[in-house]
């Protein structure tokens, strides 16, 4: 074939980015929270973060094989599933739930809808979803930090959230934990899943994919300024009851969810403004799971709900045509697409 | 057709559960174990033989205007029936089943058979075409049920599968458990019968 005459589609300028770049950036901005974890869980947590790793690696091998589809290992994507499906895991999972955690999130919630870009909700999140509600007992049983060297068999504990939780629903006041600690829960100091511990070390992942601009600010500024303007809100109202927002932003996993989970291109909006409407709704339903729902942490649940509302977000957030009628836009080009 | 492929066609190559999807809320909703499947498939199947045979024995009678109201009053009297008996001789099933055995009036199946079929064909057709859809349903709801049981509850039909230590999935007696199961149920069969899920 002569090649001189070929002609591909647009873009035809290409950045020389590729998925993998992506991806290896993700998993440099996730190392300093792994390393932080497994100083302060020791090696329970690297046995998880192993196991969740390899587990999704291994999962995707054999989707790809029964599907006879392309290897697809190699765009770490399954990687970085594995990674944050562990950071959301209590350090004491037993083995098994480490591994049914990686089937889930590679099998129902990746290859199911035909791989990376086709599924709709977050797999690491759906993974630690049905974990959650499958086997409640073990996703709740949280050790408290015992920093290597110190000798301590690991104590469990509540998170933040859950001592908050109960005591709200007990005495109708917040405990003391929401009035101090605020510098525990900055480095980490706290009972919490592997990932949510400390505060610093997922800020500066964060901060490092912005300046990457492998994600971009809208979503984590939209989503966690949601949280400290609704969740302040609360805490004008009483004091009391509802705690301030710092504690909102330091403790449980609202920053690794911001910076890491809420910022998956594949499943949140595309445009600006669909990036601001999610990164609202997610804050918005964040603090009203915290502070009135069942479950003493939210995150998840935010995101995985607004992930479900990202095509319709997709759809009224779509630039207008320039030079087109706005009426006609509006009118006419979701009828077509039918 | 014959009678025995006319019987025959419900239970796989027409199968409403498998092959046309039909009457998913009471599919989902039920099998949380393989019993309450069981119980409501052969509830569903009792209505659907006897709706059937009055549909068709009235399908000269019914004018077509009226005729979906008409169905639906015939099969509401034999859903009555049904919830009675079974309030009467099987009560915990019926506790168990709750809402969804009064819902079976509005079972997509049986008012799709009665219309699709037995409005438009003679009773002992209507009767085998009724048994074989129904058993089919039945047998539908008894493999998801189990699917669900198994993995949702360690069990099938209450007793153990698993040791002692499996930890049950309980995700897959609540709600969404029914469509992931549902999902992988079909694709499995499509996979059997087509080579490809």
């Amino acid at each position: 074939m002569d090649n001189q005459l070929y002609m591909s589609s647009s873009p035809h300028v290409h950045s020389g980015e590729t998925t993998q770049d992506i991806m290896r950036a993700v998993i440099y901005a996730l190392l300093p929270a792994c390393v932080l974890s497994i100083y302060y869980f020791g090696l329970e947590a690297l046995l998880v973060l192993l196991l969740c790793t390899a587990g999704c690696l291994t999962t995707e091998a054999v989707c790809c094989v029964l599907s006879k589809r392309a290897m697809t290992l190699s765009d770490g994507s399954a990687a970085i599933t594995g990674i944050l499906l562990a950071l959301n895991l209590p350090a004491s999972s037993p083995w098994w739930l480490a591994l049914f955690g990686s089937i889930i999130a590679v099998t129902i919630g990746k290859q199911v809808f035909g791989g990376l870009g086709h599924n709709p909700f977050n797999p690491a999140l759906v993974a630690r979803v049905v974990l959650l509600i499958s086997f409640p007992v073990q996703m709740t049983s949280w050790t408290s930090p015992t920093p290597l060297g110190h000798g301590l068999d690991a104590l469990t504990a509540a998170t933040p959230l859950g001592e908050m939780k109960t005591s709200v629903m007990l005495t109708g006041q917040l405990p003391a934990s929401a009035h101090s600690g605020f510098s525990d829960y900055l480095i980490g100091n706290m009972a919490g899943s592997i990932g949510e511990v400390s505060a610093l070390a997922v800020l500066l992942g964060g901060l490092y994919l912005l300046k990457k601009k492998v994600i971009t600010w809208e979503i984590p500024a939209s989503y966690l300024g949601s949280v400290i303007l609704f969740g302040g809100m609360f805490w004008l109202i009483d004091s009391q009851r509802y705690p301030d927002p710092l504690f909102h932003l330091l403790t449980g996993g609202l920053l690794l969810g911001a910076f890491f989970m809420a910022t998956d291109m594949v499943t949140t909006p595309i445009t600006r403004s669909g990036m601001l409407i999610f990164g609202v709704g997610c804050g918005v339903i964040t603090v009203l799971i915290r502070l009135f729902g069942g479950y003493p942490e939210g995150v998840s649940f935010a995101i995985l709900l607004m992930n479900g509302a990202t095509p319709l977000i997709d759809r009224y957030t779509r630039p207008k045509v320039f030079g087109r009628n706005p009426y006609h836009n509006i009118n006419q080009t979701p009828a077509q697409e039918n | 057709m014959s009678l025995v492929e006319e019987f025959k066609k419900g239970i796989w190559e027409k199968n409403p559960v498998f092959k046309l999807v039909l009457g998913m809320c009471p599919i989902l909703a039920v099998t949380t174990s393989a019993e309450n499947g069981l119980g409501m498939g052969l509830a569903t199947t009792v209505v659907l033989i006897c709706s059937n045979i009055v549909v068709s024995m009235m399908r000269k009678l019914i004018p077509a205007g009226v005729r979906i109201p008409a169905f639906i009053i015939i099969i509401a009297t034999f859903v009555t029936v049904v919830q009675l008996a079974m309030e009467a001789w099987v009560y915990d099933l019926y506790q168990a089943l709750g809402i969804f055995i009064p819902l079976i009036v509005v079972n997509c199946l049986i008012l799709g058979r009665a219309e699709g079929f037995a409005s438009k064909h003679p009773v002992i057709d209507s009767i085998f075409d009724g048994g074989g859809m129904g058993i089919g349903f039945t047998l539908a709801l008894f493999i998801l049920g189990a699917v669900r049981e198994l993995f949702g509850s360690g069990t099938i039909l209450g007793f153990s599968i698993f040791a002692a230590d499996y930890p049950p999935v309980l995700l897959m007696i609540l709600p969404p458990g029914g469509f992931i199961a549902l999902g992988l149920v079909l694709a499995a069969l499509n996979k059997f019968t087509h080579g490809k899920a």
